[in-house]
């Protein structure tokens, strides 16, 4: 066990997935058991969607991904966030136009220019080695900035989701919550999509808060179990696909449902037993 | 005095639609008002300018010196998200607190005794660490007072706050809130379709149909064409008939200054206890029978 940590450990490669995967999943699980609960979970999903977009505009102009995918994600987020809350338009059928109609525009562009080849696959499905230095440091800027606000803003994110009638009439400015959240869901689906997937990023954001749900009953017990859920899930996912060679989103999504099972199946018998 | 005073006020949906028309009415300290009216009159929207979360297109809504709308003790009605979500009772009342917080992150030492006292108050203490949603209508909404209480001192407004309630419970609830009113001298609006426990209950009683139907006392509403109107018309229905079902609902959930000297443990209580000993058997009971 030991000698197998230490042989993954001297490809700089696993080392940057290991850290960036980590702070990546712990900042998907603490934003999502806020998005969860309010009833956004497809945000997530319909963000990665345009992501991918962003990927093949990128790839097709010749620039740096990050760079074109942020902003665009970023504005797509703050886009979904207000058709929500005030449109016409359901949410849930928001983010499906905004999901299918991104994804759409990216097959097209993809196909004018390189076809379809590893780099698509690995933007749908996720690739070990796509972690590159440079998203190693964003991501740990990232998830300063996530756990910061999530940590200050703890007890207000728990009203808001909670009750957002009430937190909005005794003075919590809710909005202003609603699209920090936002936004911080966006960068974090942008930077673990090159890891996780276009099409499983979401996994990372919904699986640990329904996986604590079934057994936790505050909300304080249900943020760290699910802190520590994503941050194990990513570990052994991760060492599965070096040691397999599976991808390595998939990878990290089964231990996602395995949990999510343990837990389901825990939760239960103590139901019945009580 | 005039805690809260609207003149002329008039709000309307998305800028086309009249919404409230021309409501004249104040809200006094120690009052007890009820504003009734049919689905669809404007109570909602009433609220919300209440509140200040939607602005009046006309007229004014003036608020008391030093009462700000974040100080109103608010009671939503449930929401879906409520049913399955994951907290304790001790972090839904303190989320009461946050008015007063400011800028701080964090629940100090004060908080977490106001938290306290409101849990005492409505006799929920036991109930502390219990999860929120496996808890029976009567015990959420006890909780959700006294989490509105910890964020006013002078005025709560209540939404339908029996909506989903049993008869006995919501009975129980009117007594509490009546306490609440008589005893901490905390000023109560409350939004309602129940005729029966406005004539009760209420000292003013708003009637609205997005004009203003009514305005004035209960005693005056009971002599006025229009009040006697609606109790004709409302005896008929039966959604309402339960609040009048006679002494014997009356009598079981009644709160009474005896029933809150002490409680089972013979530990003598607090002197603004408003909730007695056995209204919280009762409801256990209910919770027991739901889970077996």
């Amino acid at each position: 066990m030991l000698n197998l940590l230490k042989e993954m450990l001297t490809y700089p490669f696993m080392v940057r997935a290991f850290v960036a995967g980590t702070l990546i999943a712990l900042c998907a699980a603490l934003l999502g058991v806020s998005l969860v609960l309010k009833r956004y979970s497809m945000i997530g999903d319909g963000l990665s969607h345009v992501g991918f977009g962003a990927l093949a505009l990128a790839t097709a102009l010749n620039a740096a991904p990050m760079a074109v995918a942020i902003p665009i994600v970023v504005a797509a987020s703050v886009l979904m966030l207000w058709i929500a809350q005030n449109s016409r338009i359901n949410g849930d059928a928001a983010i499906a136009l905004i999901s299918t109609g991104s994804m759409a525009i990216g097959v097209m562009i993809i196909s004018m220019t390189n076809g379809m080849n590893v780099d698509v696959y690995n933007y749908l499905f996720g690739s070990i080695l796509s972690m590159s230095g440079s998203d190693v440091t964003l991501a740990i800027c990232l998830s300063a900035v996530v756990l910061l606000l999530f940590i200050l803003f703890y007890n207000r994110i728990f009203s808001v989701t909670f009750d957002e009638s009430f937190a909005r009439a005794t003075g919590t400015n809710a909005g202003f919550l609603n699209i920090v959240i936002a936004l911080l869901t966006a960068l974090v689906i942008v930077l673990g999509m090159r890891m996780m997937g276009a099409l499983l990023i979401s996994a990372l954001i919904v699986f640990p808060a329904l996986t604590s749900m079934r057994l936790c009953k505050t909300f304080r017990t249900v943020i760290l179990h699910s802190s520590v859920i994503a941050v194990v899930c990513i570990w052994i996912g991760l060492t599965l696909s070096y040691l397999f060679g599976t991808p390595s989103g998939a990878s990290i999504v089964i231990c996602n449902i395995i949990a999510f099972c343990v837990y389901g199946l825990i939760g239960l018998a103590t139901r019945k037993n009580a | 005095m005039n805690l809260i005073t609207c003149e002329n006020l008039t709000m309307r949906y998305e800028s086309s639609f009249y919404a409230l028309r021309d409501l004249n009415f104040r809200v006094e300290s120690g009052d007890y008002l009820y504003i009734l009216g049919q689905n669809g009159a404007g109570k909602s929207t009433l609220i919300k300018g209440l509140l200040q979360l939607k602005k009046p297109s006309s007229g004014t809504i003036t608020y008391a010196d030093g009462l700000s709308p974040s100080d109103i003790g608010y009671l939503p009605q449930t929401t879906q998200v409520q049913k399955d979500f994951p907290a304790s009772v001790w972090e839904v009342v303190l989320s009461g607190c946050l008015n007063k917080m400011n800028r701080r992150p964090f629940y100090s030492h004060r908080e977490k005794k106001l938290g306290a006292e409101n849990l005492e108050r409505m006799g929920i203490r036991e109930l502390k660490n219990k999860c929120f949603r496996e808890l029976s209508g009567g015990q959420k909404q006890r909780v959700l007072l006294a989490r509105a209480l910890c964020a006013t001192t002078r005025i709560l407004l209540l939404d339908e706050p029996a909506a989903g309630l049993d008869p006995v419970v919501t009975q129980d609830m009117y007594e509490q809130i009546d306490a609440i009113n008589k005893k901490l001298g905390i000023t109560i609006i409350m939004v309602s379709h129940d005729m029966h426990a406005a004539l009760k209950y209420a000292k003013h009683i708003l009637q609205l149909q997005q004009n203003q139907l009514f305005y004035g006392t209960t005693s005056e509403y009971l002599a006025s064409d229009i009040g006697k109107a609606f109790i004709s018309e409302s005896e008929g229905s039966p959604l309402t008939d339960h609040a009048a079902a006679g002494p014997g609902l009356d009598t079981i959930g009644m709160v009474t200054d005896e029933s809150a000297v002490s409680d089972k443990s013979g530990r003598s209580a607090d002197p603004d206890t408003i909730a007695d000993a056995a209204a919280v058997d009762a409801d256990k009971e209910r919770t027991d029978r739901e889970y077996a």
